[in-house]
């Protein structure tokens, strides 16, 4: 079916931070010139986010509105939370840390995190969030490659998931542990050292060549990809939240995004700050009540979140929406998958506006694609380019690329040089550079482009798995899987799921002496979702007596997909041994 | 139903989703998402799976009414009938 193109009227375009003249005349050095950069042509993410703006006067404004799980608030205003930084990198500091360390935090959404985030920017030194529901393995793993020097989390995270190896790991200089209660042996006590500490620190001199951030994402094969951000990426997290998420300076704005994940970094600290909103930030998981519940109460006017939780919501029908004031909202977005038509339009239905779906992934920082305010939409679209990004469909031709036609499928590509391109996969040169061919990046997923220039996602060009928004790499489920004593192999592929779009499901073969049984795929489940948390471990296991491979030993991940949604296998004529 | 058929059903059917866990340390008042890691999505098989069980149906707004073992032997009591 078709769905009907929703139009924008005359008077919203015109209200638009992205009109067509904008979009004419931008350039990334004029969209530089809107930040205020450091003496000497230097550039620091928290400078431009908390310190320009307190030198402004802005300083009294609310930079976070913190709703606490037990329903307790704390707003913290830019000249505080700038404060806090400050105080943040000043234990930083004087633990001995320089420019360059690398600080990881592992937490749930709490004032400390934010504060945490810019401080370690402020000081120079490279911030990397973790999901607070990862299991240990793949804390571990992401800490390894990295070369953490700090770990800033909770006394229960490091009690249950860090204390029993995090001792081993040579790169480590300091723990921070949140809570009130004395820190653990070998522990700092974060909240007593901070306030001890000066409120003042003198910015790090980075320049927009620095390395700010690594966000981990993950592969199909071998271990997680650490993607590096410099800190000139602010340059591109203030243009595209001006343009992809329209916000303006003062709004109340909420990012449903855990910061554990690279949009709850770009949008739901820098962008947003550097833009000068008041953000909301809650501290609960997703709740109908709740949910409704902020956007009327807090007054919300731009609201980004994601296909995941619009569908549940419209799984309680528009009846449970019914009773709340929703006039406050003027923009809300989507991302971490595509939105199904039905989406965007119940947005226009239940609260007045459709959801704008965009498109971007860790490895371009930013927000590439998008719908946004001033354009009509056609629902499920992606949109189009932002100012500033080109983007094509190509297709392997020989030894090079070609451009597909419109309406041809083929990988979407984006030509390098906007500012928040990844720089590395650390320690990775290989995997890096294979990311770039004739001049392009390429994204790895499937697209079209129509005649009128909307582009269309189509898929992931690999076996990544995308379960709610969150990208999940086979390998690293397999990988646990089969440290488990009764698993010989395991192979693992994303099946749809109406909610979640897609759920972890693991085919497994048994060593010598093991039968399958009930009791046996609860045991390995089990062990699954203890070393990899329940965000990443299968939701489902089935038992094989053997699984599909290649002649050179390849488990084929893609013909197990294939019959499992009863598609047509494909070119077989490298398998070797067959599904039994 | 007694409330310890109940406590049983909840508990069986939670740790059919979440194997890690271990029934006899589950207490009262844990917190299922905060306390005992279960996501949004364990949380919807688990509200499928005490429908199948129990044949009482959860609608949406009544999520927070079996956030924890003692609440949910309530609510289900009640609504069991």
């Amino acid at each position: 079916m078709t769905w009907p193109i929703i139009f924008k009227d005359v008077f919203t375009r015109a209200a638009a931070n992205l009109t067509d003249q904008v979009r004419a005349a931008f350039t990334w050095e004029q969209a530089r010139a809107t930040l205020d950069g450091l003496p000497d042509g230097g550039l620091n993410i928290a400078h431009e986010a908390l310190d320009r703006h307190v030198a402004a006067g802005h300083g009294g404004q609310v930079a976070i509105r913190w709703l606490g799980k037990d329903n307790d608030r704390r707003d913290l205003t830019y000249a505080e939370l700038s404060a806090d930084a400050a105080r943040f990198a000043n234990v930083l500091a004087q633990h001995g840390l320089a420019p360059g360390a690398r600080v990881y935090a592992l937490m749930g959404r709490v004032p400390e995190l934010y504060a945490a985030a810019l401080g370690t920017l402020k000081a120079g030194m490279t911030f990397t969030p973790l999901f607070a529901a990862f299991g240990p393995e793949p804390i571990k793993a992401r800490m390894e490659i990295g070369e953490g020097n700090v770990l800033v989390t909770t006394a229960a995270l490091y009690r249950k998931k860090v204390a029993s190896w995090i001792r081993d790991l040579p790169s480590l200089r300091l723990i921070l542990i949140l809570d009130d209660a004395p820190a653990p042996e070998g522990c700092v006590a974060l909240r007593p050292a901070m306030a001890a500490a000066s409120d003042q620190f003198e910015t790090a001199m980075t320049t927009a060549d620095d390395m700010a951030l690594i966000h981990f994402t993950s592969g199909t094969t071998g271990r997680p990809k650490g993607a590096v951000h410099v800190h000139g990426a602010v340059i591109a997290h203030a243009a595209t939240g001006r343009f992809a998420l329209d916000l303006k300076p003062g709004d109340i704005y909420w990012c449903t995004a855990d910061p554990g994940w690279v949009t709850g970094t770009s949008y739901g600290i820098i962008s947003p700050l550097v833009n000068r909103v008041t953000m909301i930030v809650d501290e609960a998981e997703f709740d109908l009540e709740r949910w409704y519940g902020i956007l009327q109460n807090e007054k919300v006017q731009v609201w980004y979140t994601a296909p995941t939780a619009i569908r549940m919501l419209m799984r309680a029908g528009k009846k449970a929406a019914q009773g709340y004031d929703f006039s406050h909202l003027r923009f809300l977005a989507s991302v971490g998958e595509p939105l199904n038509p039905e989406g965007v339009l119940w947005g226009q239905e239940v609260f007045g506006h459709p959801f704008h779906d965009n498109w971007w992934q860790t490895e371009t920082g930013g927000i590439m694609i998008a719908n946004t305010a001033d354009m009509d939409i056609r629902p499920g679209s992606m949109g189009r380019p932002l100012p500033g990004i080109e983007a094509g469909i190509v297709a392997q031709e020989g030894d090079s690329l070609r451009n597909c036609k419109p309406g041809e499928i083929g990988e979407l590509a984006l030509r390098p040089g906007w500012p928040s391109l990844m720089r590395a996969y650390l320690h990775e040169k290989a995997r890096y550079d294979k990311c770039f061919v004739d001049g392009w990046y390429l994204s790895g997923d499937l697209a079209m482009q129509d005649k009128d220039g909307v582009f269309w996602f189509v898929g992931r060009a690999d076996d990544l798995i995308k379960s709610s928004g969150h990208l999940i790499g086979p390998f690293e489920v397999e990988s646990a899987l089969i440290e488990h004593e009764a698993v010989a192999e395991a192979a693992v592929i994303g099946i749809p799921d109406e909610t979640a779009g897609e759920v972890v499901k693991a085919y497994v073969a048994l060593n010598p002496g093991f039968e399958v049984s009930a009791e046996l795929e609860r045991s390995i489940r089990g062990f699954a979702r203890k070393k990899l948390g329940a965000a990443v471990a299968p939701r489902e296991i089935v038992f094989r007596k053997q699984l599909p491979k290649t002649r050179s030993g390849k488990i084929m991940r893609r013909l197990l997909k294939a019959r499992e949604l009863g598609l047509p296998e494909g070119d077989i004529s490298t398998l070797e041994a067959d599904e039994k | 139903m007694t409330d310890a058929d109940i406590r049983k059903a909840f508990l069986g059917e939670l740790t059919q989703i979440a194997p890690d866990i271990d029934a006899d340390s589950v207490g009262p008042d844990d917190h299922l998402q905060d306390d005992l890691e279960i996501d949004s999505m364990d949380f919807l098989n688990l509200v499928t799976a005490l429908h199948q069980r129990l044949g009482v149906d959860i609608p949406e707004s009544d999520y927070p009414k079996i956030a924890t073992l003692a609440l949910a032997v309530e609510y289900l009591k009640a609504r069991i009938g």
